[in-house]
This record gives structure tokens, sequence and C-alpha cells, in this order.
């Protein structure tokens, strides 16, 4: 019996491997796209950011003169600093309404299919036409959110026009928007946790806060992980939502380093400048992916 | 005794579901506003839009707006423009990707993998530096193959990751079988495999159709004046064209109607892929 087995492991090996080998050929079309368009530009930004390169004019070899620019320029230590604190507030709201969201509609209830459908709608709708529908919202004299604050007796805010109130202003659409991919990722993995620790609790008398504090939470915390470091990253590079509703300003109160970056390579079109905004960003995406990997590992472990 | 005890308990479970329903009601509630408010817009007359105390409920509704929009834009040439980019980025994707998927789940080739995963992680607007240079010393610039070339960044990736995922979930037996009997692997793949992956692959058409349709960034860069896609177009052209309040609100509800109604439909779809794999676009 164990002899038969052998043998068959033995057949088998060999040929696994060499099955192995060919499925390359179904990765190659696809790895030469992904080397064409993700891989080359790559390499590209590294070789333009060693050049002064402007649109228009030759470029010349520099060194890492763009780098030494780079770090003595205020602007882009505001811009670095302002990204931290948006990602900060725009991963903080959105996880926390996420994980609440995703306990509600763990439980089933009436229309609940109906109900996610709507709740999700924020994040597939196009960031673009809800941007401007937002921008809208804010303005301070005709916009409906000051009618609303004002009606409730409270003083109207100046949203998206002022400097002190643009980020957090931002930090709302970015909340409305992706909290529905926090909720998402958190109730995939509440819907794949085991029933026996509950009804085990239900048996000893366990509240329902109690079940989710110390049977849900810590179950479902790789999954609560796995949400934060998609949305840290997100946040980092959010684009769309900021350059429609502020582009920046007022000024560039709301400049983060994504707008920053545009701004340089197409406003100004200081490609090798840019090149090396962009390198340092990218280095910056994979640090905090890096710490937030390993985080999700250490909290696999335990 | 137990009667009394039976009522509270009910009293109690009720208060309990409405305040589980007022919570569900709280979460749903900012989605709902926000696109009545769009409808709102588009649905009334420039004075009512501006009007303060702001007018809720149009009325009479006018077709003012969106017959404006078509009227004094080139908005079917950027609707067009859009479709042909979203459905050629995500065909290719699929061609490309499909198979890819299938190798990397086979193989266990988790570091090309991680390649696809890094491409989620990085800015779009970083492969538009070198690409636009690129692009200028091809003489693309000013058609919409630059635009579908720089879609495949946001959609190949999606298609592969989702289909990596449900490869790997798929049972390996029936095409060991195949094998076995002297099958060659493509056959293997595209009379076995494809054909049980048939919902994976629809998972992975919607999410890159929708991220690419939604996708501002590499239109706002690489897109002329004929070249443009629609959310392009709805910022670019009446933002800085016409101020007024009514028609870009149709202009923005047209650009974003197809998604939201796709969204709708496919809504089990859409949320297992999303579910899966976190994937984004952009």
């Amino acid at each position: 019996m164990s002899t038969t087995l052998a043998a068959e492991v033995a057949i088998s090996v060999p040929k696994r491997a060499n099955y192995a080998r060919s499925y390359w050929a179904f990765v190659v079309p696809a790895g030469a796209v992904v080397a064409g368009v993700i891989v080359l530009p790559w390499v590209f930004t590294l070789v333009m950011s060693v050049f002064e390169w402007k649109v228009g004019s030759n470029p010349t070899f520099v060194g890492l003169e763009n780098y030494t620019r780079l770090f003595a320029d205020e602007r882009f230590q505001w811009a670095t600093l302002r990204t931290l604190f948006f990602t900060a507030l725009a991963v903080f709201f959105p996880m926390l309404l996420g994980v609440a969201a995703a306990v509600a509609f763990q439980r089933p209830f009436f229309l609940r299919g109906l109900a996610r459908t709507v709740f999700i709608l924020p994040m597939m709708a196009t960031p673009v036409a809800v941007a401007l529908i937002w921008t809208m919202m804010f303005h301070p004299q005709l916009g409906v959110l000051n009618y609303i604050l004002t009606s409730l007796g409270l003083p109207p805010s100046a949203w998206s026009y002022d400097a002190v109130s643009v980020i957090p202003t931002l930090v709302l659409v970015e909340t409305w928007q992706w909290t529905p991919l926090v909720m998402l990722i958190v109730l995939g993995g509440l819907a794949s946790l085991p029933q026996d620790p509950y009804e085990a609790a239900k048996l000893d008398g366990a509240s329902s806060w109690q079940m989710f504090w110390h049977i849900s939470l810590p179950l479902v915390w790789p999954h609560i992980i796995v949400a934060l470091v998609i949305r840290t990253i997100d946040a980092l590079k959010a684009f769309d939502t900021i350059y429609v509703i502020s582009e920046g300003g007022p000024g560039t109160a709301s400049e983060t380093l994504n707008i920053l970056l545009y701004s340089t390579a197409f406003k100004y079109y200081d490609m090798g400048y840019g090149s090396a905004i962009t390198v340092v960003f990218f280095i910056l995406i994979m640090l905090v992916s890096l710490v937030l990997f390993s985080a999700r590992q250490k909290a696999g472990q335990s | 005794m137990s009667e009394v005890k039976g009522r509270r308990f009910s009293a109690r479970r009720l208060a309990g579901n409405l305040g589980f329903g007022l919570a569900i009601f709280a979460l749903i509630s900012p989605a709902i506003l926000v696109f009545l408010w769009m409808l709102s817009l588009a649905l009334k007359t420039e004075v009512d839009n501006t009007a303060f105390p702001p007018v809720f409920i149009p009325d009479p509704p006018t077709m003012a707006n969106f017959v404006q929009v078509f009227e004094k834009n080139d908005f079917l040439q950027y609707g067009w423009n859009s479709i042909v980019v979203s459905f050629s980025a995500t065909g290719l994707a699929l061609l490309l990707g499909v198979p890819a998927g299938f190798g990397i789940a086979k193989s266990k080739a988790s570091r090309a993998a991680a390649l696809i995963m890094i491409a989620r992680v990085t800015p779009g607007l970083s492969y538009l530096v070198p690409l636009f240079i690129i692009f200028q010393w091809l003489g693309l610039t000013g058609t919409l193959t630059p635009i579908i070339i720089t879609h495949l960044v946001i959609t190949v990736p999606i298609v592969v990751w989702v289909m990596i995922g449900f490869f790997e979930g798929l049972p390996a037996e029936l095409e060991e079988a195949a094998l076995v009997d002297g099958a060659t692997i493509w056959q293997a793949f595209r009379h076995i495999a494809l054909p049980l992956a048939r919902p994976g692959i629809t998972v992975a058409t919607i999410l890159a159709f929708i991220f690419s349709w939604n996708n501002f960034i590499f239109g706002v860069v690489l897109a002329g004046r004929e070249t443009r896609t629609l959310p392009v177009a709805v910022y670019n052209v009446l933002t800085f064209e016409q101020v007024s309040w009514g028609p870009l609100a149709a202009a923005a509800l047209l650009v974003t109607a197809p998604v939201l109604l796709l969204t709708l439909i496919a809504q089990k779809e859409i949320v297992a892929g999303l579910t899966a794999g976190g994937v984004k676009g952009g």
C-alpha cells in the first residue's frame, strides 16, 4: 500500500514540475504588457529623475540635484505632512464606520441585499461626478449643506473654500466614498467565522456586546488589518476628489503629494523634478505598505 | 408572572429592532441623499438651483438641463470615446489576464502575484509622467490609443487578481484527470478550467469595466479635445464653459448612471469580487 503510494508520488512529482514550467506560457503575454506599461515606466522614471527634463527642451544630466532640491523644498515638505495628516483621518473614520457597518450588515434583516447595494454605491459611482455634486453642496452661500447647518442652529462652514476646513471637508468626502470598501472586506471576514464559539457563548449567557468584543473582533482581526492596509494605500494616493473639489487649494492648503506631482509634471512640465517626486512618493507608499503588511503577518500569527 | 416577563422581553426586542433599523437608516442615508440631491439638481431650473433656501423637490421637473448637455456639447462623441476605451481596455485585459491568472494560480507563482499587487499599490499618476513622454515620442498623442494603453494599468491587475483567486478555488482533479488522459495544458485550460471559471470572468469583467469607465486621471492628462472620455469631459468642458449647476449635475448623472445601474444589477458579483481582493483602480 505504502509502496504504491510512494511510487505514485515519485511519478507525479517530476510530471508536476514539468507542468509548472509549461504554465509560464499563459503568463507571458500579460507579463509583456505589464513590463511595457508598468515596469518600463518605473525604470524610465528613475532615469528621468536624474535629468533636468522639461517638455520642449533637451534633457541634461544633473545627477541627484533633483533630489537635493526636493528635500530642501518647503512646498514638498508641507505636501508630505499634509498627505500624512489627510491619510490618518481618511483611514481612521472609514475604518471606524466600516467595521460598525459590517457588524450591522452581518445581521439578517428585511431588504438587506438592497440596503447593502445602496451602501456601496458611493464607491462604485464615478468619482468626478460625485465630487462635482459635493462641490455644489459645499458652496458657502448657495450650498445645501450650509442651509442644513443653519436650519439646525449651527454656524455655517466655509467647507472646501477655506484653508482650515478644506482637509476635514475632503476627509468627509473620502469617508463617504470609501467606508463601503472597508465594510465589504470586514463583512467577508465576519461571514466566514465559525458558528460554534457563538453558540457556546450564548449558552454561557454572554451578551451580544461581549460576543462581539471577545469572539468576533479577535477572529476578524486579520480582515480588519487587510482593510486597513488597502485603505491606507488608497488614502495616500487619493487624487480625483481632491483635484476636482479643491485642486489643492485654497492656495496650497490641500496640496497633497499626488496633487503636487500633478502640478509639477503637467502644469509646469518639469518632468525631471516630477520624476524625483514620484520616486520619493513611491518609496513612502512602499514603506507604509511594508509596515502594515508586517503588522498583518503578526496579527495572522497570534 | 411569566406573561409579564414575556411582554417586557418583546418590548425590549421591539426597541432593539427599532434602534437597529435606525442605525441601518443612518448608515445608508448619506449615500441616498447625495444621489437624490444630484437628481434634484439635474431636474431643476437654474433659478431653483441657486435659490436660498434651497428648493428640494423639482416642481415641475424639467428636462432642459439634459437637453442643454447634448445640444451645447459633443456629449455623444465623449460617450463614444468612453465606450471605446472601456470596452477595449476590458477586452484586452481579459484576453491577457485570464490565462495569466490561470498560469499564476497553477504554478503558484507568488512573486508574479506580488508584482501585480505592487501595480495596485502605486498611484496611477506615477505611470503617467514617463508614459506621457513615451507617447509623445511615438506620436500617439491626440488618439485614443494611449488612453486605452494606460487603462490597461488598471484593468490587467484587476482581471489577473480576481482570476488568480478564482482558479485557486477550482478543484484540481478534473484538469489533472484530463492531463493524465493525454490532453495538453492548453486543452485543459480551454475546455475544463475556462468554462468552470465563467463566474469569475463575469466578476473580473464588471469590475475592470467600472474602474476603467470611472477613471479620470489618465484621460485628464492624455486626452485632447476630440479624445476626452466622459469623466474628463464633465470636468473640463462643463466646469469651465458653463458655470450653471443644472447642466453640470445632469451631465454628472449621465456619466455615472451606467455604473450605478450596473452596480444595482450585478451587486452579487461586485460584492464577491471586492470582498475577495479589495481591488480598485487608479
